[in-house]
């Protein structure tokens, strides 16, 4: 189903050094120079390390790393927040690097909208006005913006607060306040940098789940920063993984789990219940005809997850169970083995 | 050679040195001084014209204008009534026509210094090598006494209503400059991202945010304005500025206690009123900081 996505985020040979002479600093890293060498010897800090990754049209990309791994410089950088070092970003094929500053504000306003982690609303303003912040920057109409903005104010849930301002509102309610700002703009690529990470954990799951069905139905581009994996995993199409300013991973929930890329990802994700997680698509065995027995055999979909799988074996006390697909063809088989080794690995 | 003395200049030196001086400026005043008045005259007529409403216009109205004005601004009956009675008293005592000349010089020059002084804070704000030039001058305006550049306005000007009027903004000028850089730079820079990141120009940002945030400390720069200008009062009317000031100056001179007393009364009335209605406003303006949740 990824296959067919085109490309809407291409970033191509990408670093950032903070400090005083970056260009320079850059060079010392090309000739072999690392990380800490740099911080301690020089003073600056390489905060993006060559990345390269592709963020594709209508899915929900998740950027994940520890604390200081560049995910926010990392996001920053698409709508040119923070300019690059070296390398490009190309949004719908458009260098966003060469744009003018006019080009850059009206790429903003059109292509982009962002949610903050806290939330950055406009204190001295209600929330229905801040709802329509980014219209009203676009320049639309009155009736236009009055129109979107309530529209906006009651599919995040709050209508009848349009006349309160932020500071009396809850933390989730201002978040919501900062996703309809953020929707109120229609634009393509939404943007979220760590902006469930403030919220207590049932309001944060709420809101994950207003993002997810919200996005079930407009199909945007969504950059979601995060580093809860737990998190990463509920909302992710795909999931990357920063570490140092260096992208060490990028795929499917399951292709993150099943093959760590190194013991870093390994580390992270060692903790995770995976049952809830893996699909029987990423265990089975595609090889039918090695299946020796198909008595007693139970019939799973292949976008169960692991934990479905087994309810399904346990409840008919078997030891096989056949996969299919949405068409009801069989794809794969998985036994009571291949369920264990996927739960323990 | 005895350390207890400096090596100074010598007498002739310094005088020659002082004398170059004082004649180069002679020489500028008489080329331009004439040109730099005609460059004010805008200024004195608007001195004369806001002195002149306040002085024509009579008396109940006035203190009806007064009164609304002070419950508009402050929504406190408490301030109302005390504006009216200390307008009544000032009156009744013999101090109106001057009460008014110092309202009307106080008003033109709080507007002359918000004209003034918000484009330079603001300016000053978003950039830092003119802050680093700026605040130096503005700590000279405010400490070097009032007296040291009363002399070269003077020689400009001559003595009258413009000089005082520039010698009263020179002096009130600096925290209305001072407190419009501090409040745009304390804007949440959250706030500011959020701003960049939806696409605003800088004019958009500055009207749509960094003014309405500034404005609680901004307001507090107008209030220190309007305090430091009836501070100056009495110096200015050294140099012809009419008002509460003068009285002040010839009870000083000839010794009339009673009369310096109840004309610094009038004064002290003015700033207390000044000060508490642009306290309520500051404060009123600002409630939306508070979480009250009363939604
Ligand atoms: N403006 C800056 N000047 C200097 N160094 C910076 C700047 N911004 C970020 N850095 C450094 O770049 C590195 C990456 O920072 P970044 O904020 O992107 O991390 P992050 O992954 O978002 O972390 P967090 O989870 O804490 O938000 C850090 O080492 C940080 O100290
Ligand atoms: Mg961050």
């Amino acid at each position: 189903m990824d296959k067919n996505k085109q490309p809407k985020i291409q970033i191509v040979n990408l670093s950032k050094v903070f400090g005083r002479s970056p260009k320079k600093m850059l060079q010392l890293v090309q000739q072999g120079m690392d990380k800490n060498e740099l911080l301690t010897k020089h003073r600056h800090v390489l905060a993006l390390d060559n990345i390269n990754m592709e963020l594709k049209e209508h899915s929900i990309e998740v950027i994940m790393g520890l604390s200081g791994s560049g995910k926010s410089t990392l996001i920053r950088h698409i709508n040119r927040l923070i300019a690059p070092t070296a390398g490009e970003v190309l949004v719908d094929g458009e260098n966003v690097c060469n744009m003018g500053a006019g080009q850059l504000r009206r790429f903003r306003q059109q292509k982009t909208a962002m949610v903050f982690q806290n939330f950055a609303l406009l204190p001295h303003r209600t929330v229905i006005d801040n709802i329509s912040f980014g219209l009203q920057i676009q320049g639309k109409s009155e009736t236009q913006i009055k129109r979107s903005s309530y529209y906006w104010l009651e599919r995040v849930g709050l209508a009848g607060y349009e006349k309160n301002y932020p500071a009396q509102l809850s933390g989730g309610m201002q978040q919501r306040v900062g996703l309809a700002r953020a929707l109120a703009c229609d634009a393509d690529i939404l943007m979220m940098d760590e902006a469930f990470s403030a919220l207590d954990p049932l309001i944060r799951s709420d809101m994950q789940d207003v993002l997810l069905e919200l996005q079930r139905e407009l199909k945007k581009t969504i950059v979601f920063i995060t580093h809860d994996l737990d998190e990463a995993l509920k909302i992710g199409d795909r999931i990357a993984i920063l570490n140092q300013g260096q992208l060490i991973q990028q795929g499917s929930a399951d292709n993150i789990l099943l093959h760590p890329a190194d013991d870093y990802v390994r580390r992270f994700v060692a903790d995770v219940n995976r049952t809830g997680v893996l699909r029987a698509r990423s265990i089975m065995d595609s090889q039918l005809q090695t299946s020796p027995d198909f008595s007693n055999t139970v019939v799973v979909q292949e976008d169960d997850t692991v934990r479905e799988v087994l309810h399904s074996m346990l409840s008919a006390d078997s030891y096989n169970a056949l996969v299919t697909n949405q068409s009801g063809k069989a794809v794969g088989r998985i036994d009571s083995e291949m369920l264990a080794a996927a739960v323990n690995n | 050679m005895s350390w207890s003395e400096f090596p100074s200049m010598s007498r002739a030196d310094l005088r020659s040195l002082r004398k170059s001086i004082d004649e180069s400026f002679r020489n500028f005043t008489q080329e331009y001084g004439e040109s730099l008045e005609r460059f004010f005259d805008p200024l004195l007529e608007f001195l004369i014209f806001s002195e002149r409403l306040l002085l024509s216009t009579p008396w109940p109205i006035m203190i009806a204008i007064c009164a609304a004005l002070a419950f508009l601004a402050s929504r406190s009956w408490k301030i109302v009534v005390g504006v009216i009675l200390a307008f009544t008293l000032i009156g009744y005592l013999g101090m109106w026509q001057d009460t008014m000349r110092t309202l009307s010089i106080i008003t033109v020059c709080t507007i002359v210094a918000i004209a003034i002084g918000i484009p330079i804070g603001i300016a000053m704000a978003r950039s830092n090598k003119l802050q680093a030039l700026i605040s130096p001058i503005l700590d000279v305006m405010q400490t070097m006494p009032s007296f040291v550049y009363l002399i070269p306005v003077v020689m400009l000007l001559g003595i009258g209503k413009v000089p005082g009027l520039i010698a009263v903004i020179i002096y009130a000028l600096p925290p209305i400059v001072r407190l419009t850089n501090l409040g745009i730079r304390q804007v949440d820079p959250d706030v500011i991202e959020a701003a960049d990141a939806y696409g605003c120009s800088g004019w958009q940002k500055l009207v749509n945010i960094q003014m309405p945030l500034a404005l609680p400390s901004i307001f507090a720069g107008v209030n220190q304005t309007i305090m430091m200008s009836l501070s100056m009062v009495v110096i200015a009317s050294m140099i012809g500025v009419k008002g509460l000031g003068q009285p002040v100056l010839k009870a000083i001179t000839n010794q009339y206690f009673s009369m310096g007393l109840l004309n610094g009364f009038a004064i002290v009335a003015i700033a207390i009123i000044f000060d508490r209605v642009s306290q309520q406003y500051g404060r009123r303006i600002q409630q939306h900081r508070q979480g009250d949740h009363n939604g």
